[in-house]
Order: C-alpha cells, then structure tokens, then sequence
C-alpha cells in the first residue's frame, strides 16, 4: 500500500478521561486506503524531549467526513504534547504503516472475538466496523482498570455484543479479560488482540489452547516506522522481524511467545 | 538552478545529498516519499559475509534531541544481498553504495570481493566503526594499525570507490582518516554514532539491550562538524559529512568545513522526504548568494 506524508487539519480533539484523548483529523483531499491495524508516525513540534515521531494506531476511519480518528493514551511528554491541539491545528502524519489484521475472504463462518485492553481497544473499533461492513458479526471482550477507563463504550456497542471487565469491579465483570466467562462458552474461532503485552500473552495462551487462529498487535518502540532502521523488532520463527513493517499484527504461531 | 554535481573519487554524484547505511534500508522504504534518483548516493543497510541476527530488543532509546541504537549490523549477509536485493535495487538510477561491515578482515575482504563484481555498486563504504558489534567493526576504527590493515586488505580487491566510515570514538579522528587515506582509501566518511547510554531510573535498569548504544540525531552535529573541519585539513581525499544533519542550513555549513557529500541519517525518521528538501534548500542557498556551483561553497569557511 502506498504510504503518504500528510499534512492533516484537526476537526476535534476531545477528552475522554484525565489520561486519553480522541483527535479527529481530516485533509483536504480524500484520506488514503487505510486497513483496520495498520497506525500512522505522527510529528509532535514544540516538544523538547520528543525528537522522534510516535507510532499511534487508527482507531477509526470515518469516510462520510473523510476524517481519520487516533486514540492517544497521555504517556509522556510527546502524547502529552500531542493531547493540547485544537480544531484547526495541522498535524504532519506518515500513514498508512504496516500489515494490519486478516480478515479471510469467507467469513460468513467466522465468529470473531476482539479483546481489547487499555489503549489497545483503539483498533478494534476500526476491526469491528470492518468486519460487520463485510458481513460478520463481532463480540467485543474489553478490559480496563476501571470502568472510566473504558473507552468509547456506545461506538462498540452499535457493532456488536460488548462483554467488558474492570480490575475493581465497578464495571463489568471483576478481574482480567482473560477470566470473562464469555471465554467459556467456546462460540469463537478467531480471536484478534491488542493491549498490554501480559494481556495479549494470555488472550493467545487462550487461543493456543483451545486451538483459536489468534493475531496480536504488537507495539515495540520504534523510530522510522517503514522498515528502514530495524529497531523495533520482534523475535520471531523466521527471526527478528519489524513491527513496523511485517507487523503490527502477527499470528500467534510466528511469535516465539511462551504459551 | 545551481549546479549541484560533486564528485567523490571517481564517483559522480547529481548533488551532494546522501543517505546514511542503516537509516534508509535499501531505498525502496522510500521510494513513496522521495524520487530516488534525485538522491546523490544512497548508502544501503550494512552488510556483513555472514547473515547476522543483531541484538536482542529493546535496541533504541530516545534522548534529548537524538537517539541511540543498539541494532548490530542485523542483516541477511552479502549472498542473499546479491541474490535477492541487489536485483531490486540495481536499476535505481542513483549511485546505490554498500556499507561493508565485518569482524575479522577476512570478512571484509571476502565481501568487498563479492561485491566488487556487481556491476551496477560504484562504490563501497567500509565500517570499521559500529559501536554496537562486540567483535571487531569499530575495533578496526579505534587504532591507526587496525584501520591501515583493513583499509589496505580490502584495497586489494576492491576495485571501485573505496570509502571508509570513520568512527568518532577516538582521541584523534584525523590520525585514523590520514591511516585510512595512506591505506589507499578514496574517501572518508564521518562520523559514525557515539557510544552512549540511557538508563530508566524508575526501573534501574538499562533502556538498550546492550546497556551502551551509538547516539545520532541533532545533539551530535556540532561533535560531527568539529570533526569532519579537523579532517578535511588532515587529508587530500575527499570527505563525507554526516552526524545530526536535520535540513538543508546543516548541510550546508558541512560543505562550508569542506565536506564534498553530506549524509543524512536519523533525520530521514523525522522526515522520510528530508533528501530532497535539503538539496533544495541547497540550491536556494546557492542561488541567494550567486554560487553556480555547489562546488564554490565546499571547504569556504571564513575564518
């Protein structure tokens, strides 16, 4: 796919919660092809620790007001800096990067779980949109620490059942996403994940076991973004492999994970 | 429009702008970004004789205005280069160069030999200064002695233009650049990254691999400036300047210190499309103050 660097012009930036915002931008001529998965290496100015770009995955491509939408989770001074723009504002942005999910070609057989932890849930609203354009109906599995945490809940829910979980009980069932009993009643067979590594290392322990085909979106630290400095790679059965270009999203059975 | 053409040795280049090995794969990354033939040089990713792994993750650790790597020379070795890259990248129309890396001067040579049949690699750039390989690569760098006998062992197979990538890590960069041009060196390209280090202190723990990396990106440029001026008075051959080259303001005083080429390395992360802003900004720099030539301005430096 062909990547762009773009110049693009927020129309919103909205906060969600103390440690999350959703900015929505657009261009002036129509956004790029962009796959549920793939991010974008977003420029940050005004920061003087931030030198390099920061990777943030597309939360949401909304082709009626050509707008591409990223979920940015406040981490340090670069997020930071990023979650103060204003309608208007022009954001420099090099997308789309990497492979994104697979979405097989049949999938009126596909029962298809998207789990979710923390900023992770970001590409799942993109996933799931996809999917249920193409004909599939997606269960959501979404996990956060509380239930504040827990991120744009009413787009989840216009595409599909949306199980949730919280550390503290105050939404949702108690606990980790991988102790939701929606897990046991065995309807899936394909699993697609993204959030923190102990998290995705669980969901796929799941998977394995129970013989789920399970893709996991990874985030190693990266600076090109396009495959070119090899800093963010991932060990792997065919070895080190980028994140940013042969992933984000790898299959379970590439990843020399302990499951 | 100036004319931008310089040459290195026998190399000729359409303008001064080259890529730095490591930062900009072999080219096609980029081809979405920039029309790659309007690259002068595009130094591909450093090749050793065998496939090398490279170090475990995590090896890149942000720091103010730079960054450091750890990455290790990973690559699949000069014969699935030959096999499978050099097909892809031989009809850029662009000087495509190879960074020849190695850890025993066997392995320099034997690759220098390799890809001194390729028809369409005018050049070479040897590394004897990777800070992130236990064995040997900047070993060779450090020591006037390590740098003649690598530098004259690959000499002798190496037919083409012969560039040695010198290592900053030194107490005297022109005494290495003057060993490197009496081994027969074409040219010299500087620098390579610093050794340095980043450490989480929340965690007490190290943020590389590694523990220590090679630091690039803006902080280092006025280190790499001071260097390449040093240089440039210390030999005849002509000299290569990289280190923290942002835009086209810092190329240009490089050529001013006598820089004939400059490198651009971690700012093409910033700006996939930097290469050909800066040899435009070159241009209009020329243009402002009634240069016709590139040339006119290369070692210029008033003091």
């Amino acid at each position: 796919m062909k990547k762009y660097i773009l110049d693009l012009v927020v129309t919103q930036n909205i906060q969600l919660h103390a440690n999350y915002v959703l900015i929505k931008l657009t261009h002036v001529n129509p956004l790029p092809e962009m796959l549920p998965g793939q991010f974008a290496e977003i420029r940050i100015d005004g920061s003087n620790t931030t030198f390099l770009r920061r990777p943030i995955s597309i939360n949401y491509v909304d082709k009626a007001n050509n707008e591409v939408w990223f979920l940015v989770q406040l981490v340090g001074d670069g997020t930071r800096k990023l979650a103060t723009v204003n309608q208007g504002d022009v954001i420099n942005v090099v997308m789309p990067l990497g492979n994104g999910f697979t979405i097989p070609q049949s999938i009126a057989t596909m029962k298809p779980l998207l789990v979710g932890g923390g900023v992770g849930t970001a590409p799942m609203l993109m996933l799931g949109a996809e999917l249920v354009k193409r004909g599939c109906q997606p269960t959501f599995l979404l996990g956060a620490r509380s239930s504040k945490d827990l991120l744009q809940l009413e787009h989840f829910e216009k595409l599909g059942d949306v199980y949730t979980t919280t550390e503290d009980g105050s939404m949702g069932e108690r606990g980790y996403v991988t102790q939701h009993s929606i897990l046991n009643t065995n309807q899936f067979n394909m699993i697609y994940t993204c959030g923190p590594k102990p998290m995705m290392v669980s969901v796929a322990r799941y998977a394995k076991a129970h013989e789920i085909n399970c893709e996991v979106s990874l985030e190693n630290m990266m600076a090109c973004g396009v495959g070119a400095c090899l800093c963010c790679v991932e060990n792997t059965n065919e070895g080190h492999l980028c994140v940013c270009k042969e992933g984000p999203v790898f299959n379970i059975k590439k990843l020399l994970w302990q499951i | 429009m100036a004319d931008l053409s310089v040459n290195i040795g026998n190399l000729k280049l359409c303008n001064p702008v080259m890529t730095a090995s490591g930062t900009f794969g072999y080219g096609k990354e980029f081809e979405d970004f920039v029309d790659l033939k309007s690259i002068g040089g595009i130094i591909v990713k450093g090749t050793t004789l065998h496939h090398r792994e490279g170090n475990p993750y995590p090896r890149m650790a942000e720091t103010p205005m730079g960054m450091l790597n750890a990455v290790g020379l990973q690559n699949k070795g000069v014969d699935y280069f030959v096999e499978h890259i050099y097909p892809q990248i031989k009809d850029i129309n662009t000087n495509m160069i190879v960074n020849v890396s190695g850890s025993a001067i066997e392995d320099y040579v034997k690759t220098a030999e390799i890809i001194n049949e390729l028809d369409k690699i005018p050049a070479i750039e040897l590394n004897i200064s990777c800070p992130n390989v236990k064995q040997g690569g900047m070993a060779f760098g450090v020591s006037t002695c390590g740098c003649s006998e690598v530098v004259k062992a690959v000499r002798n197979v190496y037919k083409k233009t012969l560039i040695v990538k010198l290592s900053p890590n030194v107490t005297d960069i022109t005494e290495i650049a003057r060993a490197a041009e009496a081994a027969g060196a074409d040219s010299v390209s500087l620098i390579n990254t610093l050794l340095g280090m980043a450490i989480d202190a929340e965690k007490r723990r190290p943020l590389l691999s590694t523990i220590t990396g090679g630091m690039s990106g803006a902080a280092v440029k006025p280190i790499a400036l001071r260097m390449v001026w040093q240089v440039v008075k210390a030999v005849n051959i002509p000299v290569i300047g990289l280190g923290g080259i942002m835009n086209w303001k810092d190329a240009v005083e490089f050529l001013l210190a006598g820089a004939s080429a400059i490198q651009i390395g971690t700012a093409n992360f910033i700006d996939p499309a930097i290469t050909v802003k800066v040899s435009e900004g070159i241009n209009n720099y020329l243009e402002r103050h009634g240069f016709s030539s590139v040339k006119e301005i290369i070692g210029a430096l008033e003091v």
